[in-house]
């Protein structure tokens, strides 16, 4: 349950590695917390992730969750409510960059791309939303990305996936209406992360700390969607209206 | 049975942490069987959402409003007890019973809260310290338990079960019906005497001596005071007026009762809302030189003398849409030094509003939730938006258990499941009567759940 403060009690990171979904549960602690759940393929290698959420009064643990593998989503959605009471606040954190020029040679990599952002994050989110419509309450972040407002040549099977997203995040939104669950959509730009590490900076690029700050202020003033930074906002806004030959030549890396 | 329901969003009078559930208005003779179909979100009942926090929501469950009628309301002069529907409000009473020559054994800041609410919340009034809380004054009740049988409880016959009801914030079943005693009075207006004192030890020091003289004790304080006049306020006391007491063109119709409204807060305030700093400073300012420096003897109407805000219809929404919270706490009489520290915590914080209360509590009475005990309580509301609440809420708990005081339930908003555990000694014995009505947890709340109430 929240408090009149809107702290959170649970808080479940889905892509428990995510630096992004790592810094936005950090900045939801608080001592009205309980638990902590970072949702990951391989928890026993979360050690350090847990570390670093690791405050007294709060358990924070790994469980091991595959996007990928849709049909394990129900039971662990069921899992998390038994053994934590209701999920207060859902932080769908979990993708793949992939590497665009493999893609052109394996399609069957941008497949695997494709159905980890895609399909897994449907299936889970459905899973989530269902919970908290059930109880009544409930917040889910999902964290997609400018790359989704207009898909741009060097990453369009990553931004394709973040365009999918958006959209279904954008209706489940709607869906919810007067469920007292909410969804809160994140558009970062390019974030220094380990995603992105070696990777040319594109302009107005931010940190994994300033997405959550962002998202933080989202939550609380009960915001919809947030861009991290806000000025992407009014630059997409105009890059969105460009006429192709123009897109096609900015240099955005 | 009608199971027509509308999903709702709910939340407390503080305006915080809404959450939706299935809303259904009930007839007494149907709550039986609403119950029965309550699912595993389980059932709360809720009168008029006066409780400040969470305690008359139930996300995901169902929310009952039972369907109470005013003309079922028994008055039985000789023996100066009312009977009642648990949906009835203070203010519908009060307009039967007044006239009649009668009071309410004991009113909150607002009449408008129902017999209900009164009891799971065994509330209490200005006259704590000479009569106790409202649970004192129940003589019977009828309580609706889990497995859908109706149980008739007293201070005498089934007593463990009516103490864990009485504060039990609803969550032994749902109260149907109460009688309890109402007080005789000569005249509807109370005669107050007014000391308006400069500082918290001219304040503390008046308000220790002499409660026991007056039925009624309450004081204001300014929170935002500091310096020279830290913990200014004024001290209220009061008694129901006797025909004598009156001027003769008010002891004509000595027991004429009409509350007044007069005007509603617009739905929409834009945050952060009209309370800050600066309203609230001038607000205290014209609050306390209005006041007497000391004066016995004046003349006030109940509503006047028991409930000014409730002539403002929605004035919770003052706060803007993200709310206010109410903290209200007791600490024992011979922590004196906790209840100044908080008052200092307070004041640092620049966060109060002038919606203050401090009392001098009785004793405590026989139920395990109850929240009054004896020692000094204050209430004080703070906009929820600021950022620096939360913050000092802790650090006030902290203080108030330190000290063995405890936060009221019908209130709270924010405080966690270890300050209720080390606040109310007696939750344990609480929950085994309670698990013993209700072993599957058919009643829940937001609060139950937030607080773990329930172990």
């Amino acid at each position: 349950m929240q408090n009149a403060f809107g702290e959170t009690q649970n808080i479940v990171v889905l892509g428990g590695m995510s630096e992004i979904g790592l810094a936005i549960a950090r900045r939801l602690i608080t001592p009205a917390t309980k638990s902590v759940v970072l949702a990951c393929r391989r928890p026993d290698a979360a050690t350090s992730q847990i570390a670093s959420l690791q405050r007294e009064g709060v358990d924070v643990r790994a469980v091991a969750f595959d996007a990928a593998d849709t049909d394990s989503h129900e039971a662990f959605v069921e899992q998390l409510r038994r053994d934590h009471g209701d999920p207060d606040v859902v932080i769908l954190a979990f993708g793949q960059l992939g590497d665009q020029d493999r893609f052109d040679e394996d399609p069957a990599t941008a497949v695997k791309v494709a159905h980890v952002n895609y399909t897994g994050a449907v299936s889970v989110s459905l899973h989530v939303a269902k919970q908290l419509r059930r109880q009544g309450h409930g917040r889910l972040i999902v964290l997609s990305s400018v790359a989704g407002e207009r898909v741009r040549k060097a990453n369009f099977v990553y931004g394709s996936t973040k365009a999918g997203l958006d959209g279904f995040a954008q209706g489940l939104s709607d869906s919810l209406e007067g469920s007292g669950a909410r969804v809160l959509i994140v558009r970062p730009g390019f974030v220094h992360s380990a995603m992105t590490t070696g990777m040319k900076a594109a302009p107005f690029a931010t940190t994994p700390d300033a997405v959550a700050d962002v998202t933080v202020r989202g939550l609380k003033s009960g915001r919809r969607i947030v861009w991290a930074p806000g000025i992407l906002r009014l630059v997409f806004a105009a890059l969105r209206h460009l006429p192709g030959p123009v897109w096609r030549r900015l240099p955005l890396g | 049975m009608s199971t027509d329901f509308v999903s709702t969003r709910l939340t407390g009078w503080g305006l915080t942490a809404p959450s939706v559930a299935r809303v259904i208005t009930v007839a007494p003779a149907d709550v039986a069987a609403c119950v029965k179909d309550s699912g595993v979100r389980g059932v709360i009942a809720r009168g008029l959402g006066r409780s400040y926090g969470d305690a008359a929501q139930n996300s995901g469950g169902s929310v009952l409003r039972l369907a109470g009628s005013v003309s079922d309301v028994v008055l039985d002069p000789e023996s100066a007890t009312v009977t009642a529907s648990a949906a009835v409000s203070l203010d519908e009473l009060l307009k039967i019973i007044v006239p009649r020559g009668f009071f309410v054994p004991v009113t909150p800041g607002t009449r408008f809260v129902t017999v209900g609410g009164a009891i799971a919340s065994d509330i209490h009034g200005k006259n704590h310290h000479a009569d106790g809380s409202f649970g004192a004054h129940v003589r019977r009740l009828s309580l609706l338990l889990a497995d859908g049988t109706v149980r008739e409880l007293s201070p005498t016959d089934e007593s463990d079960l009516f103490w864990a009801t009485v504060g039990g914030m609803g969550l032994t079943g749902i109260i149907l019906e109460a009688t309890f005693a109402v007080l005789p009075i000569e005249t509807s207006r109370c005669i107050v005497s007014t000391v308006r004192c400069r500082d918290l030890d001219e304040l503390l020091s008046e308000m220790s001596v002499g409660d026991e003289d007056h039925r009624y004790s309450v004081s204001w304080v300014d929170l935002l005071a500091r310096g020279r006049s830290f913990g200014r306020g004024v001290l209220w006391r009061g008694d129901h007026a006797r025909v004598s007491d009156l001027a003769s063109k008010l002891a004509v119709d000595p027991l004429r009762y009409e509350p007044r409204h007069l005007a509603s807060v617009p739905p929409i305030v834009p945050a952060p809302g009209l309370v800050n700093l600066l309203t609230s400073r001038t607000f205290n300012e014209l609050w306390l030189r209005k006041e007497p420096r000391r004066k016995d003897g004046q003349i006030k109407s109940i509503p006047g003398y028991f409930h000014p805000l409730d002539s403002i219809g929605s004035w919770n929404r003052l706060y803007g849409p993200r709310g206010f919270i109410q903290y209200q706490f007791v600490v024992p009489f011979e922590r004196e030094d906790a209840l100044r520290r908080c008052i200092e915590l307070v004041v640092e914080s620049r966060l109060a509003s002038p919606l203050v209360v401090l009392k001098r509590f009785g004793a405590a009475n026989r139920a395990p939730l109850s929240f009054p005990m004896s020692g000094w309580t204050l209430t004080v509301d703070m906009p929820a938006g600021a950022d620096r609440l939360s913050e000092l809420c802790r650090r006030l708990d902290d203080v108030v258990l330190e000290a063995g005081g405890r936060h009221y339930l019908a209130k709270d908003a924010h405080t966690r499941a270890e300050s209720i555990v080390r606040g109310y000694p007696r939750l344990s014995e609480w929950r085994r009567i309670r698990d013993s009505v209700d072993p599957d947890g058919i009643w829940q709340s937001d609060l139950s759940r937030r607080l773990a109430l329930l172990g």
